[in-house]
């Protein structure tokens, strides 16, 4: 009995340190939180007039759809930014993350700015009564060019990448203005900017980073933060010159 | 069997090459399409399309950049067959053996031209995209060649070898290289073409507002961010500028050079020379071919304009080679017996074998 009572004593000490230690993990990582704004006038974005056009696209529209180079709201605000921490690799927890996907609606790309891990599943969809085509074209030595046709109704499309990558292309050469551009990292640390510019990198662990904010046509920019056991809060002005 | 083809020349055979040769000048003019409208990938397998046999892809399919690519590769093949029965045609009815080797080399390079454009697609090779584009360029001048090789006047050409029919050597050496840097502004224009950027500099005669444009990283960055371009084409590089100003100096070179050469055909060979009035046409498209260039950046880059530039600088080549060979073959009979004589040609008025 005795022996017993001890053994249960030193299983209870196993536990309680095992969740002790579960409890430190969860609070020793915290969020990186932001906003980024944009600075002036952005050029005025451009009337899609071949997509309007084209029998199949144009029917689908009652206006002609425009380009969304700037995507900023009244207060400046500026999404599609991708924010990420610079310089961490070998940390992807792609194989096991949910696919991503990019949908091919309206002869559109939607989203057109994407941000994936390495090894994460990018699933590609038509959901158009059109064919595409979808052409990756990486720049990245060790990801691989693809061009693959999608008929209407057709069976998504898979794809994924080993290496870091910004901004890789995707388009259809059947509708040249469809475009998206997928951003690769090889860790979990990173998050596109929404409608009203704001950003949250989640569950980073202590350290001093340096978190990159890049658009497309923007440009990137860099700030360096530390991470303790408090959310960090980075933010990111652009500016239009 | 008729006069001509006791001389050797064969009425339909001409006719066929000639065919041949205006078929080839409208497949340009579809691979120019294919390039000014970015389809070059829009039918991601070959030589199936979409995995239907190529003669049996669905019409209700032939949509967007597809309806280019697709037509462009249907006219190949029609090219394709029509080189294959001129070749067969020369071997067998051409009494010229040197004639039967170039048709064998048209053959031969119709159908590098397919495998080239082929593995383009297949590869993703940009870089096969240039060399398919130049030596579309080369068989064009090919078959034009041939067409003038089967015609009744050819023959006539060799006999009138008289001092005043001759054509100075230096009038020759200066169209010749005229002819060249054609060939290079080809090459140049094929380069820039396939970079899928778009317009590296938006406005002309200036370049950015100026002369000679900022290209330093700072200013190209600001071009880029600037820039709403539709189509999403890559961005501007500071190498992809250069290139265009490089391709604009050397129009200019050209326009210079070729005024020089109808200059020169006139003064040394007589108005009425029928080299001097070839030499005033090619003057007069190389001057097309240049507001064509400023209507290509003043439309930004509309793909009807931008292919008649294409097409342009095809004739402008063809002219130059064509206007070349005829100059060379009223100056140096003997020497161009001795070339004949190389490919089985008797010596002695070789083009009437």
């Amino acid at each position: 009995m005795l022996f017993g009572f001890k053994m249960n004593m030193k299983i209870h000490r196993l536990v309680v340190l095992a969740a002790a230690l579960g409890f430190g993990q969860a609070a020793w990582s915290a969020d990186i939180i932001g906003v980024v704004t944009l600075k002036g006038t952005p050029p005025a974005e451009k009337e899609i007039t071949p997509l309007k056009e084209d029998v199949n696209c144009g029917a689908m529209y009652k206006t002609v759809p425009t380009t969304h180079f700037y995507v900023v709201d009244a207060k400046g605000d500026l999404a599609d930014v991708v924010v990420s921490l610079k310089g961490i690799t070998g940390k992807s927890t792609g194989a096991g993350a949910a696919p991503a996907v990019l949908d091919q609606k309206g002869c559109l790309y939607v989203p057109q700015i994407l941000a994936i891990q390495t090894g994460q599943k990018l699933i590609v969809k038509n959901s158009d009564a059109c064919i595409h085509n979808v052409h990756a074209m990486p720049a990245m030595a060790g990801n691989p060019e693809s061009n693959q046709g999608q008929m209407p109704g057709g069976a998504d499309l898979t794809y994924t990448y080993d290496k870091p990558e910004m901004f890789l292309k995707y388009k259809c050469d059947v509708h040249p203005w469809m475009f998206a551009w997928v951003s690769v990292f090889d860790s979990p640390y990173f998050c596109v900017s929404d409608k009203d510019g704001k950003f949250v990198i989640k569950n980073v662990p202590p350290g001093k980073y340096t978190v990159e904010a890049a658009h497309r046509k923007l440009g990137a920019q860099t700030q360096e933060v530390e991470i303790k056991d408090t959310d960090a809060t980075v933010n990111f002005t652009f500016e239009v010159k | 069997m008729s006069a001509n083809a006791t001389n050797g020349i064969h009425p339909w055979l001409h006719r066929f090459a000639v065919l041949t040769a205006f078929c080839t000048f409208l497949l340009l003019g579809l691979g120019g399409l294919v390039t000014s409208h970015e389809a070059g990938m829009s039918v991601p397998d070959w030589p199936n399309t979409y995995g239907y046999n190529m003669f049996l892809f669905p019409f209700s399919q032939w949509v967007g950049g597809i309806f280019y690519e697709h037509t462009h590769r249907l006219l190949a093949s029609g090219v394709g067959l029509m080189t294959t029965i001129l070749a067969v045609w020369l071997w067998f009815k051409d009494s010229r053996k040197w004639m039967h080797w170039l048709g064998v080399t048209t053959f031969l390079l119709v159908v590098a031209q397919g495998v080239l454009g082929g593995l383009r697609v297949t590869l993703h090779l940009d870089s096969l995209g240039i060399v398919h584009g130049t030596i579309a360029q080369l068989f064009f001048v090919l078959t034009c060649a041939l067409a003038l090789f089967t015609s009744r006047r050819w023959p006539d050409l060799a006999a009138k070898s008289r001092p005043g029919f001759r054509v100075p050597s230096d009038l020759r050496t200066l169209v010749l290289a005229t002819t060249l840097l054609i060939f290079g502004q080809l090459v140049l224009g094929a380069t820039m073409r396939h970079q899928h950027a778009g317009l590296a500099i938006p406005d002309f005669p200036h370049a950015y507002g100026r002369w000679w444009p900022d290209a330093s990283p700072d200013a190209v960055a600001q071009y880029n961010a600037k820039r709403m371009a539709v189509n999403g084409e890559n961005p501007i590089t500071a190498f992809q500028i250069e290139l265009q100003m490089a391709h604009r100096i050397t129009a200019l070179a050209i326009f210079i050079l070729t005024a020089l050469c109808a200059w020169q055909a006139r003064r040394q060979l007589g108005g009425k020379d029928v080299l001097a009035k070839l030499a005033g046409a090619w003057l007069a498209l190389v001057f097309l071919q240049a507001i064509l260039g400023a209507a290509t950046v003043w439309s930004n880059k509309a793909a009807d304009v931008a292919t008649t530039h294409v097409l342009v600088g095809a004739l402008s080549l063809m002219i130059g080679s064509l206007w070349c060979i005829l100059a060379f073959h009223r100056s140096e009979p003997m020497a161009d017996a001795r070339l004949l004589g190389a490919f089985g040609a008797q010596p002695a008025l070789a083009a009437n074998k």
